[in-house]
């Protein structure tokens, strides 16, 4: 159950991504975006991450990419030209997308032992809940850096507000 | 012994849930329809529809052969894929939502050694959070299809839909939050049994003293699921029929029965939070009676009751009162609404603390 799960989405992740890059109109990209949050999401649950997925879903692919396509609808953005793309990205994009999956396979291959005694798909039943154990991890070790987040949220939101008010 | 596996019965038992209560909720939504029709014509001084069997009864059945006889046209400036797709996209998340609310009371019945929830199609233990997931999926329904149909009163329907629906679901989301303090749990099962143990006076609306976040909970809902006084989005008077003027057909009926499933969802979730779900008002003063048979529909009988209750209340605004100006829209969610439901967190979370 957990490894259908896990191929099915991981698939449309990938298949999403992919289509996110090749798609030419913006819209139909940032709906790709969607198709991979909402994969990711459910990658999530099935390691037993339920807080976490339904904060992908709520935050990421209702609330930030509504906004994505709710922009790109007010600017009746059209389709985009291809290009052959910068020299640069050949040269250091390639090397370093390169660098980073050998990083990460050798991190998951070296760490391989770790994953096996976790309690892989027992989480999709209702029995594990984390939710009290995230919270009273963010309000007591976390606590400073949850803290600093949100006031760096919060001058974002002030200098919005800022740029996006008319001159008197 | 069986030849089905555990997974397989598990399989089975679910697919069975699904349907049957995706059969109820279809019929739910079509007599809902046909029961705004009727009172709506009462509030009015007329009729409403009365030709169609006893009471005017089949008509439902009258409208869904019509709506699947009618031509489907596709415009031609429309941007097709999108265009499609933006009506599954609105009743399929309407639909979903409804899987993780409890009908019933607990009944757990074991068949072929799995044990299943019978009135729950899927007991979450972040029922509420999936609940607002998909909410908020929804609103790509709305916006797709108004893009899609390449018409500027579309586009204005669903914009003006997409920024209502974008603002009045953080109000919604902060005055679920004083509920799930007080079960601390955001598991619906959880709590609707909180809200059990003296009937009508451990209910959150009256005992738990929630009803501010009750009121502010059922106006943001009403701007969710864009009805009256907040349907700005399908305003007849300036724009035509808002983010569905493209589509006819069963794409058409597709919004409209997504816009009745997401009432039915929005009444099922202010009776689980605020009235107590599937529990009886009376609480233990009445004395038990009946047999298993009887102890498993009561519950489903109180659930139903309240549901309608809403729907009721749903169709009576609607008949009453007038449609909101669009920056008073925008002004009474973020003005008044948020507010409000962020004194109502702090307040129900100091008494809590205080008490504890």
């Amino acid at each position: 159950m957990q490894l259908a799960l896990f191929i099915i989405f991981g698939a449309l992740a990938v298949a999403g991504a992919l289509n996110l890059l090749l798609q030419r109109h913006p819209i139909n990209s940032a709906l790709s975006l969607v198709v991979v949050m909402m994969s990711l999401a459910v990658l999530y649950w099935s390691l037993g991450a339920e807080f976490l997925a339904a904060a992908q879903v709520i935050v990421y692919s209702g609330a930030i990419m509504v906004f994505f396509v709710f922009v790109i609808m007010l600017l009746n953005a059209g389709e985009e030209e291809r290009t052959k793309g910068s020299r640069a990205a050949y040269i250091v994009g390639f090397p370093g997308a390169a660098a980073i999956f050998c990083l990460l396979s050798f991190v998951f291959l070296s760490e391989r032992h770790a994953f096996r005694s976790s309690n892989v798909g027992g989480y999709l039943n209702n029995i594990t809940s984390n939710i009290s154990e995230i919270s009273s991890v963010l309000f007591t070790k976390l606590l400073l850096p949850f803290e600093v987040t949100s006031v760096l949220i919060l001058v974002a939101i002030l200098g919005a507000v800022v740029l996006a008010r008319k001159e008197q | 012994m069986s030849h089905l596996t555990d997974f397989q019965t598990f399989l089975l038992l679910s697919i069975l849930k699904v349907v049957v209560v995706l059969v109820i909720t279809l019929m739910a939504v079509a007599y809902t329809v046909l029961l705004e029709r009727k009172v709506l014509g009462r509030i009015q001084n007329r009729w409403g529809p009365s030709r169609v069997g006893p009471f005017g009864l089949l008509q439902p059945l009258a409208d869904g052969i019509k709506l699947f006889l009618k031509e489907d046209l596709m415009p031609i400036a429309s941007e097709r894929p999108l265009f499609l797709i933006a009506p599954i996209i609105a009743l399929s998340c309407a639909l979903i939502s409804i899987a993780v609310v409890p009908f019933g009371g607990m009944q757990r019945v074991t068949v072929n050694g799995v044990g299943v929830e019978m009135f729950n199609v899927a007991d979450l233990n972040i029922g509420l959070l999936v609940i607002l997931g998909i909410t908020s999926i929804g609103v790509y329904g709305i916006a797709l299809s108004g893009w899609s149909s390449n018409n500027k009163f579309a586009l204005l329907g669903s914009l003006r839909a997409t920024s209502q629906m974008i603002s009045y679901e953080l109000a919604l989301g902060l005055s679920l939050v004083g509920v799930v303090l007080r079960a601390q749990s955001l598991s619906l099962r959880d709590i609707v049994n909180s809200q059990s143990a003296h009937g009508l006076l451990s209910w959150n609306f009256f005992g738990g003293f929630q009803f501010v976040a009750f009121f502010i909970y059922i106006m943001a809902a009403y701007a969710e699921t864009n009805r009256a006084p907040f349907d700005l989005p399908e305003a007849e008077s300036e724009l035509v029929a808002g983010y569905h003027t493209e589509y006819s057909s069963m794409k058409f009926a597709m919004f409209f029965m997504a816009e009745y499933a997401n009432m039915i969802t929005v009444s099922c979730v202010a009776t689980l939070l605020f009235f107590g779900g599937a529990s009886s008002p009376f609480g233990h003063l009445i004395p038990d009676f009946g047999g298993p048979v009887v102890h498993a529909i009561l519950p489903i009988l109180w659930f139903v009751v309240k549901v309608l209750g809403f729907l009721l209340l749903f169709i009576w605004v609607r008949g009453t009162l007038p449609r909101f100006r669009y920056d008073q829209l925008m002004s009474f969610g973020w003005k008044f609404l948020l507010p409000m439901a962020m004194a109502n967190i702090i307040i129900t979370s100091l008494i809590i603390a205080l008490r504890a």
